[in-house]
C-alpha cells in the first residue's frame, strides 16, 4: 500500500511537471506559467501534514531541477518546495480547510516558494536579473497559481485523502 | 498494596500521555527529517554549483531527460493541434486584413488567402526553413519545441524533440526562419535542451551589419514582448545606427555559433560616460514566446534519424 501511495504521489508530480513544461507555455504570460508541482505539494500538505509534504516537495523539486529544459543549479527548487511543504503543512488543522483557507495557503506558498528560489539564485548569482524583475515574476506566478487552485487543488486533495493510511485501514 | 496500586495508576496515566504524544507526533514533522531534507538540498546545490559544466549531476539530468523527454514530446504532439488554433486564426485574420487593404488593386491575394489553411502555414514554415538552409549555406536538422522552462526558474531554455539520434551534439547553433534562437546545451537520445539567446547567461558574438563592428550580445532573461538583447561594442568609438541589423560573427569551427545568422535589429543606442562604451538594445527577429519549428545547424552529411535539410535546399 505504501509503495502504491508513493507511486501515485510520484505520478501526480510527474504529470504536473510535464503539463507545466509542455502545455502551459502556450498559455504563458511572458513565459510565466502556473507552478503545478507546487500546487501538488500544497495539496499534499493540506491533507497529509508537513512531514509527507516536505518529502514530496523534495522529490518534486529535484525533478523540476533535473528534468529538461531546466538549466539552473540543481537543488534550488528542491529547497524551495521542501520549505513550502513544511510551512503549508503547519497551517493544516484537523478540520477540513475551507476554500478561502486553501486559496490563502496557495497564495502564501507560491510567494514563499518562488521567492526562496529567486533568493537562492541571487546568492549564487545564477540569473543576472534585477529585484524589480524578480518581484514581477513572483507576483504574476502567485496570480497564476491562485487562478489554477479551484481546478487543481480539489483533485489533488481528494487523491491524497483517498490514499491516507488511516482511511485505508478503517 | 496501596502503594502498588498508586504506581499502577500513575503508570497507566503516563502511558496514556505518552500515547497521545505519539499521536501528536504524527501531525508534527520530525525535525530530523526536515534537517536531513534541507541538508540534501544544500548538498545538491553545492555539488552542482562547484561542478560547473562537468557537475556530478549531469548523468542524473541525462537520465531524467531520457525518461521525461519523450513524455514531453508526446504531450506537446498531443496538444499541438489545439495550441495551433489561435495561431491559425491570427494568421487568417492577418491575411484577411491584408485582403481588405489590397482588394481594390490585387484580387489574386483574395484567392491565396481563401486557400490558406493550417497545413499550408506549416508547409510554409518548412519552406522557410529550407530557404534559410539555402541562404545560410548550412545543413539543418528540423525539430520542434516540445517544452519551455518556466520564467519562475529565471532561465530561458527550451526542450526540442531531436537528440543525439538525430545527429545533434552540444554547442550546436539553433535557428528558425526568422533568425538565431540559441545553442544546444545538452542532449539525450531523443531530446535536446536549448539555451535561448534571451537567457540572462547567454552571450553571443555579434556584428553590426552596416559597419561590420564587433560586439557581444547579452540576454536579459525576459521572454515575450520585452525580450531584448544588450549589445556591447568592442570598439568604443563607433555608434551603431537605429534599425541596423546584427548578425552572429561566429566562433572557430562553428561552435557554439556559426557565423552570419541574423539575430535582431538595433532599437535604441545609449552610452554611459563612466564605461566609455556604447550599448545598443537589440530586438531579436525571433518571437521567443511562440517558438515552434526550429533547425539545428549540423555538419553536411550528418547521419540522422530524420530528413536533414542540406545547404542546397535538398532533403537527405
Amino acid at each position: 500500500m505504501s509503495v502504491f501511495r508513493a507511486l501515485a504521489a510520484g505520478l501526480a508530480v510527474g504529470l504536473a511537471l510535464v503539463l507545466q513544461v509542455s502545455l502551459f507555455p502556450h498559455l504563458a504570460w511572458h513565459g510565466i506559467v502556473p507552478n503545478l508541482c507546487l500546487l501538488v505539494v500544497v495539496g499534499a500538505a493540506l491533507t497529509r501534514g508537513p512531514q509527507f509534504a516536505a518529502v514530496l516537495g523534495f522529490t518534486a523539486g529535484v525533478l523540476l531541477d533535473l528534468a529538461p529544459p531546466a538549466d539552473h543549479v540543481a537543488g534550488r527548487w528542491a529547497l524551495a518546495l521542501v520549505i513550502v511543504g513544511y510551512l503549508a503543512g503547519r497551517v493544516r488543522q484537523d478540520v477540513r480547510p475551507t476554500a478561502i483557507a486553501v486559496v490563502v495557503t496557495v497564495a502564501a506558498s507560491s510567494f514563499v516558494g518562488t521567492s526562496v528560489f529567486a533568493l537562492s539564485g541571487l546568492l549564487l548569482r545564477d540569473p543576472a536579473l534585477s529585484v524589480p524583475d524578480l518581484l514581477q515574476v513572483i507576483l504574476v506566478a502567485v496570480v497564476w497559481d491562485i487562478v489554477l487552485t479551484p481546478f487543481v487543488l480539489p483533485l489533488v486533495m481528494r487523491m491524497f485523502h483517498r490514499l491516507q493510511p488511516a482511511r485505508a485501514t478503517a | 498494596m496501596a502503594g502498588l496500586n498508586r504506581f499502577d495508576k500513575r503508570n497507566r496515566h503516563e502511558r496514556r500521555w505518552r500515547g497521545e504524544d505519539r499521536l501528536d507526533d504524527r501531525n508534527r514533522p520530525s525535525r530530523a527529517l526536515l534537517v536531513a531534507l534541507l541538508l540534501g538540498c544544500l548538498t545538491l546545490i553545492t555539488l552542482d554549483y562547484r561542478g560547473g559544466s562537468d557537475s556530478p549531476l549531469e548523468p542524473a539530468r541525462r537520465t531524467v531527460g531520457e525518461v521525461l523527454g519523450p513524455v514531453e514530446a508526446g504531450v506537446a504532439t498531443a496538444v499541438r493541434p489545439f495550441t495551433a488554433v489561435p495561431d491559425f486564426v491570427r494568421s487568417r485574420n492577418a491575411l484577411q486584413n491584408d485582403i481588405a487593404e489590397l482588394r481594390a488593386e490585387n484580387s489574386q491575394l483574395r484567392g491565396a488567402a481563401a486557400t490558406s489553411s493550417y497545413d499550408r502555414n506549416r508547409l510554409e514554415e518548412f519552406d522557410g526553413l529550407t530557404a534559410a538552409a539555402e541562404a545560410l549555406q548550412y545543413a539543418l536538422v528540423p525539430a520542434r519545441v516540445v517544452g519551455l522552462g518556466p520564467s519562475q526558474s529565471f532561465s530561458r531554455t527550451a526542450t526540442i524533440d531531436a537528440g543525439s539520434d538525430a545527429g545533434i551534439r552540444p554547442d550546436m547553433t539553433v535557428l528558425n526562419n526568422d533568425g538565431l534562437v540559441g545553442r544546444v546545451l545538452r542532449v539525450t537520445r531523443s531530446t535536446a535542451t536549448v539555451l535561448l539567446v534571451v537567457d540572462g547567461e547567454s552571450v553571443v558574438g555579434g556584428r553590426v551589419g552596416e559597419s561590420m563592428d564587433l560586439g557581444f550580445l547579452h540576454g536579459r532573461g525576459i521572454l515575450g514582448a520585452q525580450g531584448r538583447l544588450d549589445l556591447e561594442l568592442v570598439d568604443d568609438s563607433v555608434v551603431p545606427d537605429k534599425d541596423d541589423s546584427v548578425v552572429t560573427w561566429g566562433s572557430e569551427s562553428g561552435a557554439p555559433y556559426v557565423k552570419g545568422i541574423p539575430v535582431g535589429r538595433v532599437t535604441s543606442v545609449f552610452s554611459s560616460v563612466r564605461e566609455t562604451t556604447h550599448h545598443a538594445v537589440i530586438e531579436p527577429y525571433v518571437d521567443f514566446g511562440s517558438l515552434d519549428l526550429i533547425g539545428v545547424v549540423v555538419p553536411s552529411g550528418t547521419r540522422s534519424d530524420r530528413a536533414v535539410i542540406e545547404a542546397d535546399g535538398s532533403l537527405q
